[in-house]
């Protein structure tokens, strides 16, 4: 049985009056690639960012490599100690749609920036780690260049870098290519295929179906505030079931016909 | 027909004769400004991070400090503390101790609104990628939102210390010789014109200066935001 890298229980989140999750459960074993589908509106990028407490659930539980980093409403579980929290959150790694890069500062500042501040590493360290993470993207030319000067697809892969830079052992990806022009969302799934080929356990909401069918080890489709599937791609695409699942395949197959 | 007739040789004598005591008035007023610029930028930072980032209660209080500075004209406050104060209790030994603290507090004032301005201008996804890289919240600050503000307050910064040099000129008001007070003086004890000339030149000289310094800032700080 592979270790359990996350496990979410029970999640409930509304945001005023509006309930985002109702009650998600969730387990993602070690080196597994989730895609994340499913409707707008549907909590997935909710679910997402709630296991790096970007946001604060209201009721459940979540467990990262078997910590428990949130807990909120649950007799009998408690959240572990801060500085174990911190260190386990840290071994999780994000990648924003809007990419999220520091605008005043240079690719490598930006990839070096966490490991010095955070890990108060060396900066010789920090320097071979980042042209590592750089050289792996594809992006060593752009190390001195400033964001601004970038393409949104060499954006992303940079945000990836900065990312890879801290060393997660889960990396969590939100709709990275969904702010690019078609031409440039090709490049950042190479480098998460890349990273999905290494075995690094992903959980990727997108909207890219031919990338969830080609890389993915299970697909996670959700609606109406829940998990609704949770399959192998080629069950998923190949015979769907629920009819909610049918009429979204259709709508989304339709859309790329187009 | 003859509108107005000017009747004016410079006298170079003259001017020189009264340089001294302008170059002392304007001593002063470089003094408490330079205090006055120092100090308040500080609390202003502070008055706009606890604005932008801290709890009801403080960002309320603090909203009626603003608003009370931002207000009232300053010479109105200047006099308020000078004149008024010492019937309530508060007496101060020198005029230039009320001009510091009040001009003081008056400068964060609209220092602390440009600061905050800058900082809820900041994205919050940089906020979401810090906390993601595993920063904390101080750090986020340090190492990404400050220069980040730092850059965007600049130009509109640059207005506000221009204009506090020159409101030092309205310590006239509580009896402190600023350059002000010295040039209104000395052409008021001589019937003459050029002491307010050559104040007004003292004035247009440091502005500019001002001007030239912030440039730089600017050049030096604008990487490509």
């Amino acid at each position: 049985m592979s270790e359990i890298m996350i496990r979410m229980t029970n999640i409930h989140k509304s945001f005023g009056q509006l309930c985002v999750l109702n009650g998600v459960d969730l387990e993602v074993e070690k080196g597994q690639i989730i895609a994340i589908i499913g409707p707008s509106g549907s909590g997935k990028s909710t679910l997402l960012r709630c296991i790096n407490q970007l946001e604060k659930i209201d009721k459940g539980v979540i467990e990262i490599e078997g910590v428990v980093v949130t807990a909120v409403d649950t007799p009998g579980v408690h959240a572990a100690p801060k500085e174990q929290v911190r260190a386990t959150l840290n071994k999780t790694g994000m990648v924003f749609q809007s990419f999220n890069l520091f605008p005043h500062m240079t690719t490598m500042e930006n990839i070096i920036e966490a490991p010095l501040t955070v890990k108060k590493m060396k900066k010789e360290d920090a320097l071979s780690i980042g042209r590592a993470k750089l050289e792996r993207v594809g992006l060593a030319e752009k190390a001195d260049a400033y964001p601004s000067k970038l393409s949104g697809g060499q954006k992303q892969r940079v945000a990836i870098a900065r990312a890879l830079a801290m060393n997660p052992d889960i990396m969590l990806f939100d709709e990275p290519t969904s702010a690019l022009d078609p031409e440039l969302v090709g490049e950042v799934l190479d480098v998460i295929k890349q990273l999905a080929a290494e075995h690094m356990t992903m959980m990727v909401v997108t909207h890219e179906m031919g990338f969830a069918r080609e890389v993915a080890d299970r697909v996670i489709f959700m609606d109406n505030q829940n998990i609704v599937a949770d399959c192998p791609p080629k069950q998923f695409f190949d015979h769907p079931e629920h009819p909610r699942i049918i009429a979204f395949l259709d709508k989304m197959l339709s859309n790329k016909a187009q | 027909m003859t509108i107005c007739a000017i009747d004016f040789t410079i006298s170079w004598d003259y001017i020189a004769g009264f340089m001294p005591e302008i170059w002392d008035g304007f001593f002063t007023s470089l003094k408490i400004f330079g205090i006055v610029l120092f100090c308040g930028f500080f609390i202003a930072i502070i008055i706009a991070a606890l604005k932008a980032y801290g709890p009801k209660l403080v960002r309320s209080i603090l909203g009626v400090y603003t608003w009370m500075f931002r207000g009232t004209p300053l010479v109105l406050q200047l006099m308020l503390v000078y004149y008024g104060f010492p019937y309530i209790g508060i007496t101060f030994q020198e005029g230039i101790v009320v001009a510091v603290i009040i001009m003081t507090l008056s400068a964060a004032a609209y220092e602390a609104e440009i600061i905050r301005g800058g900082l809820i201008s900041i994205d919050k996804g940089q906020f979401e990628a810090s906390k993601a890289l595993g920063m904390t919240f101080l750090q986020t600050l340090r190492r990404v939102v400050v220069p980040q503000t730092v850059r965007r307050v600049l130009a509109p910064s640059c207005s506000e210390v221009i204009i506090l040099f020159k409101d030092t000129s309205l310590v006239t008001s509580i009896a402190v010789y600023d350059l002000l007070r010295r040039a209104s003086g000395r052409a008021g004890y001589d019937f003459t014109i050029e002491p307010y000339i050559v104040a007004l030149i003292f004035y247009l000289v440091f502005s500019s200066i001002l001007v030239i310094v912030f440039n730089r800032l600017e050049k030096r700080y604008s990487v490509s935001l």
